[in-house]
């Protein structure tokens, strides 16, 4: 099966270990990822400058080794990634920002890519709230 | 065919950014031409409330993103007929209510949901 998966919590909430559970589960499945889409709070789950106690997992660093890993389409919203400062290096030129918090696999994109994979995938799996 | 798309909308409208994002996706797949709809419930029925002053709050009006709905082809607007009144929503701009039953039917009729 094609699946979507949507994320829109942050790499502290459960929700994110959540998600990535379930895209790990997929793929051993044998299922496809047709895209990551991260929105609203979920923006937080790709950014790299993420510092977490040596005794607890790093969620957002974890997301990143998957999508490298599997060499997934990870798109990121950039309305939502902008308002809450994760910014690539392009963005963090653009508006003149001291700090870069997003890299690669990450790709900043529009809201026309969670239509367009939703329209791909088989089914759409959302993952929000705490 | 394209498939479907429902998009519900839970958040009160000055509580952050959640409500316009949700619009914000649904204005976007009218734009692609795709067949979504929005559906209003708990706080999120907030949104439709008449007569709001979103300076008061030193907010950037959101009313103007739901008048462009119909602009960019969606008018399946449902709003939850028990989240309206048990918040005294009697008046909502817009929107049709729903009664518990026919949300499920409506969730029911769209290929694909997301719930902010």
């Amino acid at each position: 099966m094609k699946f979507a998966i949507a994320l829109f919590s942050a790499a502290h909430a459960p929700s994110s270990r959540r998600a990535l559970l379930f895209a790990q589960a997929a793929l051993a499945g044998g299922h496809e990822i047709v895209r990551l889409f991260f929105y609203q709070d979920g923006v937080y789950s790709a950014a790299n400058n993420i510092v977490t106690p040596q005794d607890e997992q790093d969620i957002a660093r974890q997301w990143r080794e998957f999508v490298s890993t599997h060499q997934l389409d990870g798109v990121v919203c950039i309305a939502a990634a902008l308002r809450r400062g994760v910014l690539n290096s392009e963005e963090a030129t653009r508006y003149q920002r001291s700090a870069v918090n997003l890299d690669a696999p990450w790709a900043l994109s529009g809201l026309g890519q969670l239509h367009d994979a939703t329209q791909t995938a088989d089914r759409l799996i959302c993952f929000g709230g705490p | 065919m394209s498939k479907s798309l429902l998009v519900i909308s839970r958040q009160a409208p000055w509580s952050g950014p959640s409500a316009r994002e949700a619009l914000d996706i649904v204005l976007a797949g009218g734009a692609f031409d795709l067949p979504i709809g929005l559906l209003f419930m708990d706080d999120g029925v907030f949104q439709l409330a008449p007569h709001q002053d979103a300076k008061a709050v030193q907010q950037k009006d959101l009313g103007a993103n739901l008048q462009a709905l119909g602009l960019f082809g969606i008018d399946d607007v449902f709003a939850c007929h028990h989240s309206l009144t048990a918040r005294g929503l009697t008046h909502p701009v817009n929107a049709q209510p729903l009664s518990s039953e026919d949300i499920s039917k409506l969730i029911d009729r769209y290929d694909q949901v997301i719930t902010l």
